[in-house]
């Protein structure tokens, strides 16, 4: 078992007061809210905070955390010396109910009265029903194109018959639907916590983000494709081969492009009941000037066009 | 303790059309209706249709009522702050999505 410094996590001294530990709890919880931040990682450290304040912000924890010494460095083997909070007198709810988030840190040292209590659960209002389980999965843009099978991993929190809280690896294998969006979820009937009394089990829900792709873009249910030309296939026009998400087709670049022309493949975007676009957005690609040759050719231009960019600028 | 099991899951997709009545968004987030009216009042929740059981929420409900659940239970918001940071939080959405669409990183 790993030791935790609790202090490192909140980022604020040992000697730290009371009001100064809530002050850092709340802006790191701010920071670090899965539903507000962007962080990758901010689901576990989100966790990881709210269990260094709930010792912290407790006298009694803090005391008995305290007890075990400043010579212990986090992620250093653990191990509780015997009767290490003898002398500590928890009231109430010291000991923590079992929760399957809290590290196997904490769980040793605070989790243990959780047997005797028995099952604390009772924040939840009781529901016959079983509960509604939530879950957020990553898929690759080519999964809603084609339609996939993907397996996917859930641990999943369980009350066992004598009361204590462990976590089950559950491994689905969910079809996911053809023309699936960021951001949509797909419900799976009766996968969420069993029922109570005979009662239906809940539903589990997914909520579906995708990886970033190295071509695409995705907006809704449009693609974007950024797609480098050369300047005279811009200028003159030509059939290019594009690759798009159900395989290569052929484009035609209108005559008279310019950088950032946004061509439309109607209805190769995301499938689904109101197909999207594809967009392929052009981004003229200048030859370098390495070569005599090149030289050569911009010079005739710069000479021969009378090009001025600049002409809307009006500075001579 | 871990185990194992496979079983191919029948899926539902919901997108736009699918709505939830006032029982079934109340399941799915285990919240008592009242606590979804309060959210309605603030605006947090704009369900179509008469009040209660002939209400109609649109699937973006789900989400609206969980993020608030999470705000006021983790961070101690408030609705009304709940309400600014969900209209806030969408924009932030809209506007990464924007720079996604003209090829820049977030």
């Amino acid at each position: 078992m790993e030791y935790k410094d609790y202090y490192e996590i909140m980022g604020v001294k040992r000697d730290a007061t009371q009001d100064e530990i809530k002050r850092a709890y709340r802006k790191l919880a701010r920071k670090y809210h899965p539903d507000v931040s962007k962080e990758s990682d901010a689901e576990a450290r989100f966790k990881e905070v709210g269990e260094a304040y709930e010792v912290l912000k407790d006298p009694e924890k803090r005391a008995a955390y305290e007890q075990l010494g400043a010579q212990w460095q986090a992620g250093q083997d653990f191990r509780p010396p015997p009767d290490w909070d003898t002398g500590f007198e928890f009231s109430g709810g010291g000991y923590t109910g079992g929760n399957a988030d809290h590290s196997a840190f904490f769980e040793e040292l605070f989790g243990r009265g959780f047997a005797q209590q028995g099952a604390t659960g009772g924040r939840r209002s009781f529901h016959m029903h079983g509960e509604d389980h939530h879950a957020r999965v990553l898929i690759d843009l080519e999964d809603s194109f084609s339609g996939a099978t993907r397996s996917i991993s859930l641990r999943v929190p369980e009350v066992t018959e004598d009361g204590h809280v462990t976590t089950r690896d559950r491994t689905l294998n969910v079809s996911i639907p053809k023309g699936i969006r960021p951001g949509q979820q797909i419900r799976l009937a009766g996968q969420g916590a069993p029922g109570l009394g005979g009662a239906e089990s809940g539903d589990l829900f997914l909520e579906v983000e995708f990886r970033d792709h190295s071509l695409y873009r995705v907006d809704g249910a449009d693609i974007y494709l950024d797609l480098p030309v050369a300047p005279w296939e811009a200028a003159l026009g030509a059939s290019i081969k594009v690759p798009t998400p159900s395989g290569p087709v052929d484009l035609k670049i209108p005559a008279d492009s310019n950088q950032g022309r946004k061509l439309r493949l109607s209805g190769r975007g995301l499938s689904g009941k109101t197909p999207g676009d594809m967009y392929v957005v052009l981004q003229v690609s200048l030859p370098p000037a390495d070569s005599d040759v090149a030289r050569q050719l911009y010079e005739q231009m710069q000479d021969q066009l009378g090009f001025n960019p600049r002409a809307a600028m009006e500075v001579a | 303790m871990s185990q194992k099991d496979q079983s191919i899951s029948t899926v539902e997709l919901i997108d736009e059309q699918t709505t939830f009545t006032l029982v079934e968004l109340c399941r799915s987030c285990s919240v008592e209706a009242e606590i979804i009216e309060a959210m309605v009042e603030q605006g947090i929740l704009e369900p179509s249709g008469r009040h209660g059981r002939h209400w109609c929420f649109p699937s973006s409900s789900l989400r609206r009522t969980r993020v608030t659940l999470h705000l006021q239970r983790d961070l101690g918001v408030n609705l009304a702050g709940a309400a600014l940071a969900l209209d806030l939080l969408e924009r932030i959405e809209d506007l990464n999505a924007r720079v996604r669409a003209m090829g820049g990183k977030r």
